[in-house]
């Protein structure tokens, strides 16, 4: 099931995708542009912990001058980065470089503390797909990514979907790719991810404890470029759908 | 509380201990931001909490210092002790994700001093006691940025909402580096106004 959460004349609803619409609750349909979308993310009594992978695609190290890390490069996120479906993220004024990142998410379904590789899959709630932002020019090398450049208000949509575990069979094999105004610029594959999802669980529970609701953004392909103030940027991860974003 | 924010290099004194190293690789120049980093909400610990170590580590770090804590954007609430312990690590280059979040590593004190016109960050005093002998006397004096300052710079590139919190710094010990504990220690801090924070290190069941 696809479940979304949303902004709807005044009060927050669950939904689930219905035909093409949107199905509330109380069994009205509205259309996917009738709303306002938030990340399809149920409210955590504690701050959700959100880790995000850099450089774990390999041809991604390659174009960004690294080589790929020997252990997971992760940084963290706060819930204030987080935007919804269809909304907007800021190009600061005189930067030169803000580039997209699409990311297969993972959502973290049950409390997850050293948990083994061969179990990792057991503690997914589901998958949706992040637009990890980044502003290259604020990088420096202190704590790298910086939260400067990486945690900014709004500028990592998130969405459209909650889609269920079971609903993905193989998260490791799915196409994403990422659309500029309508043009294919950022296409490649889950299967090519340096350390895969059950790699990062066992890695991460071994040290911190997950909790429902608790994400983990696992990083982006090859080709990421410039988007301007105007530019709609959609990233797109097969079986998970289409999230997209419009720059101002 | 919400999110939890750390501040790295805010006192002179640290940021002195590092200059020698900044322009070297792979840091290449002194920061120009404030140096932010997240302590995971499975890094609280309240006060009288034993804070599990894991096996292999024989120390840990203690980062003694005050946090603002928020009322909304750009308004302070108050100010509260916090425990920022990490596992020792020498390069700054990386998120210290696996040396800082760990399950229970952030002592957070009980007292909320109500932040106010008679309230001055700068003048805080905080002790350090490591099984009752005093380890570190952090005095605020020493900021780089003063709280208002980190506060304006940090909200320049993201928004501090209600509860969330801000630590202001950790300082170094006048012979470099922060005071080490290890299981069995108890720790703890205090401050006019603040009362005390204590946490005990355990070791990690196995």
């Amino acid at each position: 099931m696809k479940r979304a959460r949303i902004h709807y004349q005044g009060a927050i609803h669950e939904a689930v995708e219905r035909d093409g619409q949107l199905l509330l609750a109380d069994g009205r349909l509205l259309a996917l542009d009738a709303v306002r979308w938030l990340p399809p993310l149920a409210p955590t009594p504690r701050p959700r912990t959100i880790l995000a992978l850099g450089l774990n695609y390999a041809d991604h190290a390659k174009e960004l001058e690294f080589k790929a890390p020997v252990e997971p490069l992760v940084f963290l996120k706060s819930e204030s980065a987080l935007t919804g479906h269809r909304q907007f993220t800021t190009r600061p004024p005189g930067v030169d470089f803000m580039h997209y990142e699409c990311e297969l998410t993972v959502i973290v379904g049950k409390t997850a503390k050293k948990v083994k590789r061969a179990d990792a899959f057991d503690f997914v709630g589901g998958y949706t797909v992040a637009n990890d932002y980044a502003i290259r020019d604020y990088l420096e090398n202190w704590y790298r990514p910086n939260l400067r450049v990486k945690n900014r208000d709004a500028a990592t949509p998130l969405g459209p979907w909650y889609v269920d575990a079971a609903d993905v069979p193989d998260p490791m094999a799915l196409a994403l790719q990422t659309t500029v105004n309508g043009k294919v610029t950022q296409s490649g594959n889950t299967k090519d991810m340096i350390f895969d999802v059950s790699f990062l669980i066992e890695f991460f529970s071994s040290f911190m404890t997950l909790q429902p609701g608790d994400l983990i953004l696992t990083g982006t392909p090859d080709g990421v470029v410039d988007c301007r103030p105007g530019d709609v940027v959609v990233t797109e991860i097969e079986s998970l759908g289409a999230l997209m974003n419009t720059i101002n | 509380m919400g999110t939890v924010y750390g501040t790295l290099l805010n006192f002179r004194g640290e940021l002195a201990a590092w200059t020698p190293k900044m322009h070297a690789a792979p840091y290449k120049a002194a920061p120009q931001a404030p140096v932010l980093y997240i302590k995971t909400a499975n890094t609280w610990s309240a006060d009288g909490a034993s804070i599990p170590v894991p096996a292999g580590a024989p120390q840990v770090e203690i980062g003694a210092t005050i946090a603002m804590v928020m009322k909304g954007p750009g308004a302070v609430g108050g100010y509260r002790l916090m425990n920022d312990l990490s596992l020792p690590h020498t390069s700054l280059f990386r998120p210290p994700v696996k040396f800082k979040c760990l399950d229970g590593f952030l002592g957070i004190g009980d007292t909320l001093l109500a932040a106010g016109p008679d309230v001055d960050a700068s003048k805080f005093v905080l002790e350090v006691r490591i099984n009752g002998e005093l380890k570190q006397t952090v005095l605020f004096s020493g900021l780089l940025r003063d709280a208002k300052q980190l506060l304006a710079d940090v909200s320049g590139f993201m928004t501090l909402g209600e509860g969330d919190a801000l630590m202001l710094g950790c300082d170094i010990l006048a012979q470099g580096g922060r005071p080490l504990a290890k299981v069995g220690d108890v720790i703890e801090l205090s401050a006019p106004g603040f009362g005390k924070l204590t946490n005990t290190l355990v070791a990690e069941p196995v």
